[in-house]
C-alpha cells in the first residue's frame, strides 16, 4: 500500500499541471495584450509586459471596428437565444407532454436526423437565402439557429419529469393549453431554460464557418469572423490580435463562471440521459 | 381525412402569440435592411496590403467629392476569391472592387461586372494607348473591356550578382542557352550543398513563366481542349525539369525553405523567379552590405529576352452598384499618374501607365528597370473561368514529372487530359450555341 | 381533440424552421449532388445537367479528396482516443477524494471549452511560432532544436490534434466524472478489503462500469471531430502543402471558392455516410463489448 501523502501529492501536482496547462494559453493572452507592439516578439518570449497599456484595445476599437463586431456578435447571439429558446420549449413539451397523432415517429425522424451533419445543409441553404434576399444580413445569420433538434431533445428529456395529474389538474379547472404552459409548465422548466439558453448563446457566440459564409459586408461580422479576417490581414501585430482575442473570449468565458452550474448541469442531461 | 379550415385549427390567443412571434422575427431579419444612409456611400474592396495604402489615398478623393465616403473592405488573399464569388452569387457585391486580372473571366461568365467600353472612351483620365497593351488586354473578353489595370505584375529573374560574376558570368543570360550555361556555372561553384535556381514546387508561375513564352497556345480551338502536347509545352517543361534532374534547382517548395530572403542572402541559390513585391522584400530583409550583390533581370526566352506573365490587378465597378457614375470617378481618380506614383511609393506595385514610369524617381530605380523592360512583352493566360484550376493541374502534373514520375511525354498528355476534363462544360455550352 | 390543436401550435414554429432551413436543403443537397451544378449554372441555371452519381465516381478518383479523407481520419484516430485519455484522466483525478480546491480545478480544466475557437486558433499558432513561441522556448531548455509546428508538412496535423484536445477534453471530462460519481462506493471498498490494488480497482470495477458513457462519449467526439474545419482554416489555411486540408475544409473551396456545389454536395454525403458507419461500427462494437 502506497503512502496516502505521496498519493495525495501526486493526484494534486497533476491538477496543478494539468491547470497550468489550460490557463496558461489564456493568461499570456491576457499579458500579451497589454504589450507594445513588437514587444511578444522577442526571444526569450516574454511572460509580462515592461509596460502593461491598453493602446491595442484602443487601437481595435477606435480603427479596427471591434466594437461594432461586438455589438453585432451580442445582437445576433442574443437574438438567436431569444427565439430559439421560445420554439424549442413550445415543441419540447408538446413532444414530451400533449398527445398527437404521429408524435412518436415525428420525434423519431427527428433524433435520427441528428445525425446529419449541418455542413450538408449549407450549399443549398445559401441559395435558398439568396433568393430570399437574406445573404449578408443578421437575419441569414440566425435562420439556421432559430430551432434546433438538440435544444427540443433537451427540453422535451426534462419536461417527461412533470407530472401529468398536474396538467389534468389544470385541464379540468378549464385552463386553456397555453395558459396552462405559461403558468405550470414554464415555471417547472426554468433550470432547463437557463441551461439551454447558455448553450444556444455560447454555440451562436463561437460559431465561424456559416457566418463566414453568409456575411460578406464587413460591418455585419460577428467577433470571430472578423478576427479570423483581421489575423489574416494583420500577421504581424500579434499584440493587437491577442487583444482581439481577448475581447472574443472574455464575454462568454464571464457567462459561464456567472452560470457554471446550470450549464454542466445541461451538459450532462444533453448527454448521459440520451 | 376532410380538410379542416386551416382557420380553427388554434385557438385564438395561440394565433395571436404566433402572429407576434413571427412579425417580430420577420422584423428583426430584415432591420437591418432600413438603414437610410445620409451620405453617399461606395463601397470598396481591395485585397491583402493594397487595402492599407489606399485609405490613405482616399481622404483627398473624399474632398473632391464632398457628400462622399469610401468605406473599403480589406479582404484577406488567401480569402479573396471565395469572398468575391460568394459576394456574387448571393448577390452581396461591393460597388468597386480590386480584382486579380485572372479572375476576371469567372466573374464576366457570372455577369457580375459592368462593361467599362462605354466610359472609357469618354474619359480623359483613362487612356488605353498609356497602358501596357499585354496588361490591358487582361481585362478585355469577348471584345469588351471590364476593368482598369491598377498595378502590374510580371515574373523575371533575381539574382546574385556577385555569385554570377565568381562563376564567370558578368551580364545576366538573354537567351536560354545562355541560362543554361549560367546555371551550370554556378551549379560548379557552389557544390552540391547550394544550388543555382530556386523554382518552388507549390508555385505554378515558373513553369508558366517559361510556357507562356512559347508561340503555341496554352490551349487550343477556342480555348476548348488544352494543347500542352504542343512543342514549345513540351520544351518549357522538359527545360524546367531538367534544371531538378541536374540538381540546378532543389525539388523544394517555399515552406520547406524556411525563409526565402534569407537564404538568397546565404547564396543557396542564386536565380530566383519572383514578382515586384520582392524588391521591398529584399531591401527590407538583406543587410545593407548585402544590397550591392543582387540584381533583377528580365527572363530569358528560348531565343532572347521573351514574353512574360501579364499579373496584377485591375479595377472594376459590379453590375449590382447603385453608385456606378461615383465608383467611376473613383477608378479615374486611382487612375491619375501622380495618384499612382504615390501608392507605387507606398507598397512598391509597379504602375501600369507608361506616363507613370516618366516620373523621375521610378525610371532611375534600378531594381525596377528589368520589369519596365519586360512591360512591354507581357502575354495573358487563357481567358476561360476555368484557368485558376487548370493551373493547380501544371502545378500538381509538373511537380510529378519533377519527381521523375513521369515523363515529359507522359506529363503533357496527362495534363492535357485533365484540362479537357475540367474544360468538358465549357464545350458543352459553346456547341449548344449558348454564350458561356 | 383540443389538447391535439394546441399540441400541433406548440411544435409549429420549431417544426416549420428545421423543415424549411434543414430538411428541405438536405434533401437539395442530395439532388444537387447529381447534377453539375457549377459557375455556369449559377449564372443560367439552364446550364445544369444531371449527371447521376458522376460527382461520386470522380471523388472516388480524385487524389485531393482522398488526401483530405485522409487527413480527417488521422486527425479523428489520432484525436478522439487522445481527447478521451486526457478526459478520463483528468476525471479520475478530480473525482479522487484526496484532490483538493475541486471546483477551481473544474473550472480551470473546463474553460478552453467555452472558449472560440478562431480566438484560441491565433494564440496557439504564436505559442506554436518557431522562433518566438513559448513552446519552442521550452523544448529549448531540454535540447530540443526549435521545431516549425505549423510549417512542416509533418508536424502541422499533429499540432492541430493537441489543440483540439486542449480545447475539447473539459467536455468530456465533466461526463466522465459524472460516471464515476454513479459508481457506487461500497463496491470499491469490498475490493479494498479483497486486497485490491488501484489498478485492479480500476480495472474490474471503474472501466466495466464506464463502459457505457465510454460508447457513448467516444460516438458524440468522433462525430465532432469529423467536422474538422475551423482550426486547419484559421491556423494553416489547409497548409503546409495540403497537409491539413479536411473533408470539410475540401467541401469549403469546392463549394465557395470554386463554386462547385454539385460535387460539394456529393462531398458532404460521403462524409456523412462515413460517419454513419463509423458511428454504426462503434455501437456494435460496443454492444458486442457489452455481451461478453
Amino acid at each position: 500500500m502506497k503512502q496516502p501523502i505521496f498519493v495525495s501529492a501526486m493526484v494534486n501536482g497533476l491538477l496543478v499541471a494539468v491547470a497550468a496547462i489550460t490557463l496558461f494559453p489564456l493568461l499570456w493572452m491576457l499579458s500579451v495584450s497589454l504589450m507594445a507592439p513588437g514587444e511578444a516578439s522577442n526571444y526569450p518570449p516574454p511572460l509580462l509586459p515592461a509596460h502593461p497599456s491598453l493602446n491595442n484595445y484602443r487601437e481595435l476599437f477606435a480603427h479596427a471596428g471591434m466594437g461594432r463586431y461586438l455589438a453585432n456578435s451580442f445582437a445576433l447571439a442574443t437574438a438567436a437565444t431569444v427565439i430559439s429558446l421560445t420554439f424549442n420549449v413550445m415543441a419540447g413539451y408538446a413532444f414530451a407532454k400533449l398527445r398527437f397523432a404521429g408524435r412518436e415517429r415525428l420525434f423519431r425522424v427527428l433524433l435520427a436526423s441528428l445525425v446529419i451533419p449541418a455542413q450538408v445543409a449549407m450549399l443549398p441553404l445559401f441559395l435558398m437565402l439568396k433568393y430570399l434576399g437574406l445573404v449578408n444580413t443578421y437575419g441569414g445569420v440566425i435562420v439556421p439557429a432559430l430551432a434546433g433538434i438538440f435544444g427540443i431533445f433537451l427540453v422535451r428529456q426534462y419536461a417527461l419529469t412533470i407530472p401529468d395529474d398536474l396538467l389534468e389538474a389544470a385541464r379540468i379547472d378549464g385552463a386553456g393549453e397555453w395558459r396552462i404552459f405559461a403558468v405550470i409548465v414554464l415555471p417547472v422548466l426554468k433550470p432547463i431554460l437557463v441551461t439551454l439558453a447558455i448553450f444556444t448563446f455560447l454555440a451562436t457566440w463561437n460559431d465561424f464557418m456559416w457566418p463566414l459564409i453568409v456575411l460578406t459586408d464587413k460591418d455585419l461580422y460577428t467577433l470571430p469572423v472578423a478576427l479570423a479576417a483581421l489575423s489574416r490581414e494583420h500577421v504581424q501585430d500579434n499584440e493587437m490580435m491577442m487583444a482581439g482575442s481577448v475581447v472574443t473570449v472574455l464575454p462568454v468565458l464571464l457567462l459561464f463562471l456567472v452560470l457554471q452550474r446550470y450549464y454542466i448541469q445541461g451538459l450532462l442531461l444533453g448527454s448521459v440521459k440520451g | 381525412m376532410r380538410p379542416k379550415k386551416p382557420i380553427s385549427v388554434c385557438r385564438s390567443s395561440h394565433w395571436r402569440f404566433l402572429s407576434i412571434a413571427l412579425t417580430l422575427i420577420y422584423a428583426l431579419l430584415t432591420a437591418c435592411k432600413s438603414e437610410q444612409p445620409q451620405q453617399q456611400v461606395i463601397k470598396f474592396w481591395t485585397i491583402g496590403a493594397e487595402g492599407d495604402a489606399v485609405i490613405k489615398l482616399l481622404p483627398e478623393f473624399e474632398r473632391q467629392h464632398p457628400g462622399v465616403h469610401v468605406d473599403v473592405q480589406q479582404i484577406p488573399l488567401t480569402a479573396a476569391l471565395e469572398k468575391l464569388l460568394t459576394g456574387v452569387a448571393g448577390n452581396a457585391t461591393p460597388d468597386i472592387s480590386q480584382l486579380g486580372n485572372t479572375w476576371l473571366p469567372e466573374l464576366v461568365m457570372l455577369q457580375a461586372l459592368e462593361p467599362l467600353d462605354a466610359r472609357i472612351a469618354a474619359s480623359n483620365q483613362v487612356k488605353r494607348d498609356d497602358y501596357f497593351s499585354g496588361i490591358w488586354d487582361t481585362n478585355v473578353i469577348d471584345a469588351q473591356i471590364y476593368g482598369v489595370p491598377w498595378y502590374v505584375d510580371t515574373r523575371l529573374l533575381f539574382y546574385r550578382r556577385d555569385l554570377l560574376a565568381q562563376a564567370g558570368i558578368n551580364t545576366p543570360p538573354q537567351n536560354w542557352q545562355e541560362w543554361r550555361s549560367s546555371l551550370i556555372a554556378i551549379k560548379a561553384l557552389v557544390g552540391p550543398q547550394r544550388y543555382s535556381i530556386l523554382l518552388p514546387l507549390n508555385e505554378f508561375e515558373p513553369l508558366l513563366a517559361l510556357a507562356i513564352q512559347q508561340d503555341e497556345p496554352l490551349l487550343r480551338d477556342g480555348d476548348r481542349y488544352g494543347n500542352f502536347r504542343s512543342a514549345g509545352f513540351k520544351r518549357a517543361l522538359s527545360f524546367y525539369v531538367e534544371m531538378f534532374q541536374n540538381t540546378w534547382a532543389p525539388t523544394m517548395t517555399n515552406t520547406q525553405i524556411a525563409n526565402v530572403w534569407n537564404e538568397f542572402g546565404r547564396g543557396f541559390y542564386s536565380y530566383y523567379i519572383s514578382g515586384p513585391w520582392n524588391i521591398g522584400e529584399f531591401q527590407r530583409r538583406l543587410p545593407p552590405e548585402q544590397q550591392k550583390t543582387w540584381m533583377t533581370a528580365p527572363l530569358p526566352g528560348p531565343n532572347g529576352p521573351g514574353a512574360g506573365l501579364a499579373g496584377g490587378s485591375s479595377l472594376v465597378i459590379f453590375q449590382n452598384s447603385k453608385h456606378k457614375e461615383l465608383a467611376w470617378q473613383l477608378i479615374e481618380f486611382l487612375s491619375d499618374p501622380a495618384i499612382q506614383l504615390r501608392f507605387h511609393t507606398d507598397t512598391g506595385d509597379l504602375p501600369p501607365r507608361r506616363s507613370t514610369w516618366t516620373d523621375p524617381g521610378l525610371n532611375s530605380d534600378v531594381y525596377a528597370h528589368a520589369f519596365r523592360d519586360q512591360l512591354e512583352r507581357l502575354k495573358p493566360t487563357p481567358k476561360v473561368p476555368e484557368w485558376e484550376s487548370i493551373a493547380q493541374q501544371i502545378r500538381l502534373v509538373a511537380e510529378r514529372a519533377v519527381h521523375g514520375d513521369l515523363t515529359i511525354d507522359q506529363a503533357a498528355e496527362l495534363l492535357d487530359q485533365h484540362t479537357d476534363e475540367i474544360l468538358e462544360k465549357r464545350r458543352w455550352i459553346l456547341d449548344r450555341g449558348a454564350k458561356p | 381533440m383540443k389538447v391535439e390543436r394546441a399540441a400541433w401550435c406548440f411544435v409549429a414554429p420549431a417544426l416549420l424552421v428545421i423543415g424549411l432551413f434543414f430538411f428541405v436543403p438536405v434533401i437539395a443537397a442530395f439532388g444537387a449532388s447529381l447534377t453539375d451544378f457549377d459557375l455556369y449554372a449559377l449564372a443560367d441555371i439552364r446550364n445544369l445537367r444531371f449527371v447521376g452519381f458522376a460527382n461520386y465516381q470522380r471523388l472516388l478518383q480524385l487524389p485531393e479528396f482522398w488526401d483530405a479523407l485522409g487527413h480527417t481520419l488521422y486527425f479523428v484516430a489520432a484525436g478522439v482516443p487522445l481527447s478521451i485519455f486526457a478526459s478520463l484522466t483528468a476525471a479520475l483525478l478530480l473525482n479522487s477524494k484526496l484532490a483538493r480546491c475541486k471546483p477551481f480545478f473544474r473550472t480551470a480544466l473546463f474553460a478552453p471549452v467555452v472558449t472560440t475557437v478562431v480566438a484560441m486558433a491565433v494564440i496557439w499558432n504564436y505559442l506554436f511560432h518557431t522562433r518566438y513561441g513559448w513552446v519552442n522556448y521550452a523544448l529549448s531548455s531540454i535540447g530540443v532544436h526549435p521545431i516549425d509546428w505549423l510549417g512542416d508538412p509533418h508536424w502541422a496535423m499533429p499540432t492541430i490534434i493537441l489543440f483540439a484536445v486542449w480545447k475539447n477534453f473539459g467536455y468530456n471530462m465533466i461526463i466522465f466524472i459524472a460516471g464515476l460519481q454513479s459508481i457506487p462506493e461500497d463496491l470499491y471498498e469490498a475490493a479494498r478489503i479483497d486486497g485490491a490494488s488501484y489498478w485492479q480497482q480500476f480495472r474490474f470495477i471503474t472501466w466495466p462500469s464506464l463502459a457505457p458513457t465510454l460508447l457513448l462519449v467516444s460516438m458524440l467526439t468522433m462525430a465532432g471531430y469529423f467536422q474538422l474545419f475551423a482550426e486547419p482554416y484559421v491556423m494553416t489555411q489547409g497548409g503546409p502543402l495540403q497537409s491539413t486540408v479536411s473533408v470539410l475544409y475540401f467541401m469549403y473551396d469546392e463549394g465557395f471558392k470554386w463554386w462547385r456545389v454539385g460535387s460539394a454536395s456529393a462531398v458532404a454525403f460521403l462524409l456523412f455516410v462515413l460517419m454513419f458507419i463509423v458511428a454504426t461500427l462503434q455501437l456494435w462494437l460496443g454492444r458486442r463489448g457489452g455481451n461478453t
